[in-house]
């Protein structure tokens, strides 16, 4: 083993360098040269992610144990843009008064659970994914507690640390049946061996758990509601679409890859989830309240239409699944975008509380119903776009009765975004949430979601492209 | 002649820029843009009539050019639509009927339209308007044609009802659009089954005669006829929606609702003649493939002539008057085009339908616009508020008259000749259509001169203010348009248009035409005697027959026919049915979808406790018992 083989991993070298940099900054900057430390932060981020915007090529190195495939690193690029809109989204917060003191490690611990994503997206060994999904998840409950004077922050940081310690030790346990049966850690190697002995059945079952935890597919989920109700919405906006969608795209990858052999078992068993996924998400969905516990639901329900993708197991499947996690990514974003910026102004966070929202601030009630509408999959939003291909690629399966469950959902899924849009557009209320101007950097972010909605299903290039570097089974 | 693409390309631009703009921009801004830009349009037009009829005829025919030609959509192989400019003697002589007639409107509303609503908005849809009209004669191919087609109906539509505000005006703007729709949807399903088995849109293709291209279509039967007469008849269904022929003429009438100047431009010289100009267009598909289509025409274009002229006898607003007899004269031309043949002196027909379709537009026209300024003297439509405006109104009444006298085939007016070509043509297909077609012209200049007479002469009723002539931009496209009705007749029209593009020498059939004078004079005398003086004639004549006069006058009841088909049958029988199932059965379905929705929401709500313990043990349970699936039934 050579030194030159880290060369290979551009991305998570120029990651760490980041990560490097700012920690001394916030560690030997002088008090006045900290107010520049957020923009410092995004250019950083802004600059790696345009250096690795090239795919590259496929690389294996340190034995295997690092596999890079060009459809891995676009993830990973779609990751660190989605990384760079959380960022900007949460600088408000961050100047807040508690908060400013220790604003330098929400960056630092970002950029670890970011890294700990890039090793797992990477990973040709089990060890290696193992301890990617544990770098992306440990750091993650210390965000999750970031405001920890509020009680609500600290019992959602605790909640998630056990639920995630229990599906990990699962997850963990899995992979160890699978070592014991099939003699290797490999993911070349391991197909070779399985051989769908009903303990290899067990150890994929248990193996599941872990990325069903992260992706909050039912029944591993309700963890999810309290966790995106407590975590201060930054966090929450980061957890619902940076971590699942490196979930998701590990999962397609892994099952593709390393569980082939099991194909019928691991399709029966998405085919169950997605779906109780999206089936049950969406009725819990209808009843909230509580606008965060309302994306905690829709994030669980559009976990459950990516799993469409890797149900497929097809090339096509792939390329849907990272056109999907994009398109969902700059949706949701752009909603927590609002719901950030409304609960920084307002404090409040409930459904009744976005009434008469348009009559104050039109513009923020345009970008959230754009996000909404994407969400729902309205023509001729992206999201519809992300749907129909996604819903094309488990067709192409003949999943027709899967695909007809999922559709009959979204029906049920417009009336619960409707509502949101309902309440900002045509409820009156006294008492509506004042005129106020957002800063600068979420101005941008939510400029930059629009523009991704509305042109990302238009400009065919983005999913051909996607399309030239996917892989199935 | 790339620069034939402006012609139309002006138009459009002028449309997106005044519709755009709107109020933004001064009413007189906008009317003289529009104007300014029409006038260029109408120029560009000339040039291009000038240039293409000095042209060399190559071995004596007319050539067919396409200056602009390209593939705007491909779906396969040979289904693909193109757009392009085709310019042959028709498309020219169209180019300048509509650049003209729709020039003349524009100066004339600058008049008539001052301090209306909507100003700028009425020379937009104008501008979109001619935009369409021009795009449908100048087609490559059936398909931009249907194109342009929708696009005119749609102008149409916005033009009558312009007056918005006005319950009769929207009810007959949507009239119009839903009885041509209906049409068109005819004209649809012909363009679909011609190119089904044809393979091609291309009218070059479709006309050049080649039989082999129709033969799959001429084989194949359906219902006892052949596909293609099918595709034919039905593709004239189309072309009858919008020339109003009977019995697809009910919106004809009720379209005179929207602006005069809008009657004039839209519903007597240019899209009502669309329908006449589809079948001059496949003329020789018509002729050669399926002439039993051709005699169907024929038999449509006299029955809704004789139909149209015997209404157009009793009604007493004065549009509605004109209305019929436009339906009346387009049945000449149907007709015309029903009898003619393809070759040589057999050609008659088709020649003398488009000179009729010429003559017609002008003269036409200048009836309208002369109705215009006399409705805008008196502010009434009925003949009954009208009656000496003679000495008022010096220059319409003379104008007035000239249209009349041409329309009823005095010579030297350029009606005589039109329709002396036409009558000549009906003889000589057979002798008892030309005589039914004579009576016909009789009626037009007896219905013609008892309009003129109501108008202009006979007791004068009260007026609030003393009626005066209309502005100089009023009376001047009357005035211009009088003289083309003087001069035109004497056109030698066959020279440039004929049915297969050689020169064909007009002969006058003197028999034909001094009957035909005859007729008319007897006509006009009679008119003459009833009207021009208060006559209880007319009254007595219509308490004699009190049925016919009554049921003439109501159009006999095609429109309580249509309401009684649509409302009482159709709507009773078929959409109350229909609308049931929808509202029981797919909403039902769906709100139950919504009820179950609701209902398990709120019973399920107890699974999230709040307690990451039970978290927990859900997460290993489900996973104890998803192994235990996957491991029993795989």
């Amino acid at each position: 083993m050579g030194y030159a083989n880290f060369l290979y991993m551009k991305g998570e070298l120029s990651l760490v360098a980041i990560i490097v940099i700012l920690f001394i900054y916030d560690i030997f900057g002088s008090k006045k040269s900290l107010q520049y430390y957020q923009p410092t932060a995004c250019i950083l981020l802004l600059i790696h992610t345009l250096i690795n915007l090239l795919p590259g090529s496929e690389t294996v190195a340190f034995g295997g144990m690092y596999h890079a495939t060009p459809m891995g690193s676009i993830v990973k690029t779609i990751l660190s843009i989605g990384t760079l809109l959380v960022f900007m989204q949460a600088n408000s917060w961050l100047k807040s008064e508690q908060i400013i003191i220790r604003r330098g490690e929400f960056y630092l611990i970002t950029l670890s659970t970011l890294l700990g994503m890039y090793f797992m997206i990477s990973a040709g060994h089990f060890l290696m994914f193992f301890i990617g999904i544990e770098m992306a998840s440990i750091p993650m409950a210390t965000l999750i507690a970031y405001d920890k004077y509020r009680n609500t922050s600290a019992e959602a940081a605790a909640k998630y640390i056990l639920s995630a310690v229990f599906a990990s030790g699962l997850s963990l346990y899995g992979i160890s049946l699978i070592y014991g049966t099939t003699g290797s850690l490999y993911f070349e190697e391991i197909p070779a061996g399985l051989n769908g002995s009903p303990m290899q059945i067990m150890a994929f079952v248990f193996f599941f758990v872990g990325l069903g935890f992260k992706l909050s597919l039912v029944p591993f989920h309700q963890w999810t509601p309290d966790v995106y109700e407590g975590a201060p919405t930054s966090v929450t906006a980061y957890l619902s679409v940076i971590s699942k969608g490196a979930a998701a795209f590990v999962l397609m990858t892994i099952l593709c890859k390393v569980f082939a052999p099991l194909v019928t078992e691991w399709r029966a068993i998405l085919y169950g989830i997605i779906i109780v996924s999206i089936t049950l998400a969406n009725l819990f969905a209808i009843r909230q309240q509580n606008i965060k516990r309302f994306f905690a639901y829709s994030s669980i329900s559009q976990a459950g239409y990516i799993m469409l993708g890797v149900i497929s197991g097809s090339a096509l499947g792939m390329t849907s699944l990272v056109y999907y996690v994009l398109v969902y990514m700059l949706s949701n974003l752009a909603a927590f975008g609002v719901i950030a910026a409304v609960e920084r102004q307002s404090g409040k966070i409930m459904i009744d509380d976005y009434n008469g929202l348009y009559g104050t601030n039109p513009r923020l009630s345009v970008v959230m119903m754009l996000a909404l509408f994407s969400l729902a999959g309205i023509p001729p939003f992206a999201g519809f776009f992300s749907k129909f291909f996604i819903f094309a690629a488990a067709a192409e399966q003949g999943y027709y009765v899967l695909v007809f469950i999922a559709l009959l959902n979204t029906i049920i899924s417009l009336y619960y975004y409707l509502r949101i849009v309902k309440a900002m557009f045509i409820n009156k209320t006294e008492t509506p949430i004042e005129h106020f101007q957002t800063d600068a950097y979420t101005r941008i972010s939510l400029i930059a979601c629009s523009a991704g909605i509305l042109l990302l299903g238009i400009i065919s290039a983005v999913y051909e492209h996607l399309n030239d570097f996917s892989f199935g089974m | 002649m790339e620069y034939t693409v402006l012609i139309f390309i002006l138009p459009l631009l002028t449309f997106l820029a005044l519709g755009l703009l709107g109020t933004k921009l001064k009413p007189n801004v906008s009317g003289s843009i529009g104007t300014t830009v029409l006038g260029i349009c109408a120029l560009l037009a000339y040039i291009t009539a000038a240039n293409y009829f000095s042209m060399p005829r190559v071995d004596g025919v007319r050539e067919t050019i396409i200056p602009l030609h390209f593939e705007w959509l491909r779906f396969t192989e040979n289904l693909k639509i193109e757009l392009g400019i085709l310019l042959d003697p028709i498309s020219v002589m169209m180019l300048v009927v509509i650049t003209t007639v729709s020039l003349m409107v524009h100066i004339y509303s600058l008049g008539y339209m001052h301090g209306e609503r909507g100003f700028q908005r009425y020379y937009a849809f104008l501008s979109l308007f001619t935009f369409s009209m021009l795009g449908l004669v100048v087609a490559t191919n059936i398909f931009q044609m249907y194109i342009f087609w929708e696009l005119v109906g749609v102008s149409s539509y916005l033009l009558i009802g312009f007056y918005y505000t006005k319950p009769e005006a929207v009810a007959a703007s949507k009239k119009a659009f839903i009885v041509t729709r209906f049409a068109d949807l005819g004209f649809l399903l012909g363009i679909l089954l011609l190119s089904y088995y044809t393979k091609t849109f291309s009218f070059e293709l479709l006309t050049s005669g080649d039989s082999t291209l129709f033969s799959q279509a001429a084989g194949t039967t359906f219902m006892g006829c052949s596909v293609m007469s099918w595709a034919m008849a039905l593709i004239f269904m189309g072309g009858a929606g919008k020339s109003a022929m009977f019995p697809l003429h009910i919106w004809l009438p009720d379209a005179m609702e929207g602006p005069t100047p809008v009657s004039a431009l839209i519903h007597a010289a240019t899209m009502v003649v669309a329908g006449v100009y589809l079948v001059a267009r496949l003329f020789p598909v018509y002729y050669l493939e399926t002439p039993e289509v051709l005699v169907l025409i024929a038999v449509v274009g006299a029955v809704t002539s004789l139909y149209a002229a015997i209404v157009a006898c009793v009604q007493t607003d004065i549009k509605r008057v004109l209305a019929f007899s436009t339906i009346s004269q387009i049945g000449f031309m149907m007709v015309a085009l029903g009898v003619s043949g393809l070759e040589g002196h057999e050609g008659l027909g088709y020649m003398a339908s488009m000179f009729h379709l010429f003559t017609h537009a002008m003269f036409k026209a200048l009836l309208f616009l002369g109705a215009g300024a006399i409705i805008h003297a008196v502010h009434s439509n009925e003949m009954s508020h009208m009656g000496g405006l003679r000495k008022y109104l010096p220059v319409t009444h003379i104008t007035f008259l000239v249209a009349c006298l041409a329309i009823s085939g005095i010579p030297p007016f350029s009606g005589f000749f039109s329709k002396d070509e036409i009558l000549a043509a009906t003889f000589a297909f057979s002798p008892v259509l030309g005589i039914t077609m004579s009576f016909i012209a009789a009626l037009t200049a007896f219905y013609m001169f008892r309009l003129y007479y109501n108008i202009f002469w006979g007791e004068e009723s009260s007026h609030e203010h003393t009626p005066h002539e209309a502005p100089k931009s009023m009376t001047l496209p009357l005035v211009f348009l009088a003289v083309v009705t003087v001069f035109a007749g004497f056109i030698p029209f066959g020279h440039f248009v004929s049915s297969n593009g050689e020169a064909y020498t007009i002969h006058l059939n003197w028999t034909v035409a001094i009957s035909s004078v005859i007729v008319a004079v007897i006509a006009i005398a009679a008119a003459t005697a009833l009207y021009k003086k208060k006559s209880p004639v007319p009254d007595r004549m219509a308490a004699a027959l009190p049925k016919l006069h009554h049921a003439a006058y109501r159009r006999f009841y095609m429109d309580e026919l249509y309401l009684f088909i649509t409302k009482r049958i159709i709507f009773n029988h078929i959409s109350r049915p229909i609308a049931w199932f929808d509202r029981h059965i797919i909403d039902g379905s769906l709100n139950g979808l919504a009820n179950v929705t609701q209902r398990v929401a709120y019973a399920i709500r107890g699974i999230q406790s709040g307690q990451v313990q039970q978290y927990v043990y859900v997460i290993l349970l489900s996973t104890v018992v998803i192994a235990a699936l996957v491991l029993w039934f795989l």
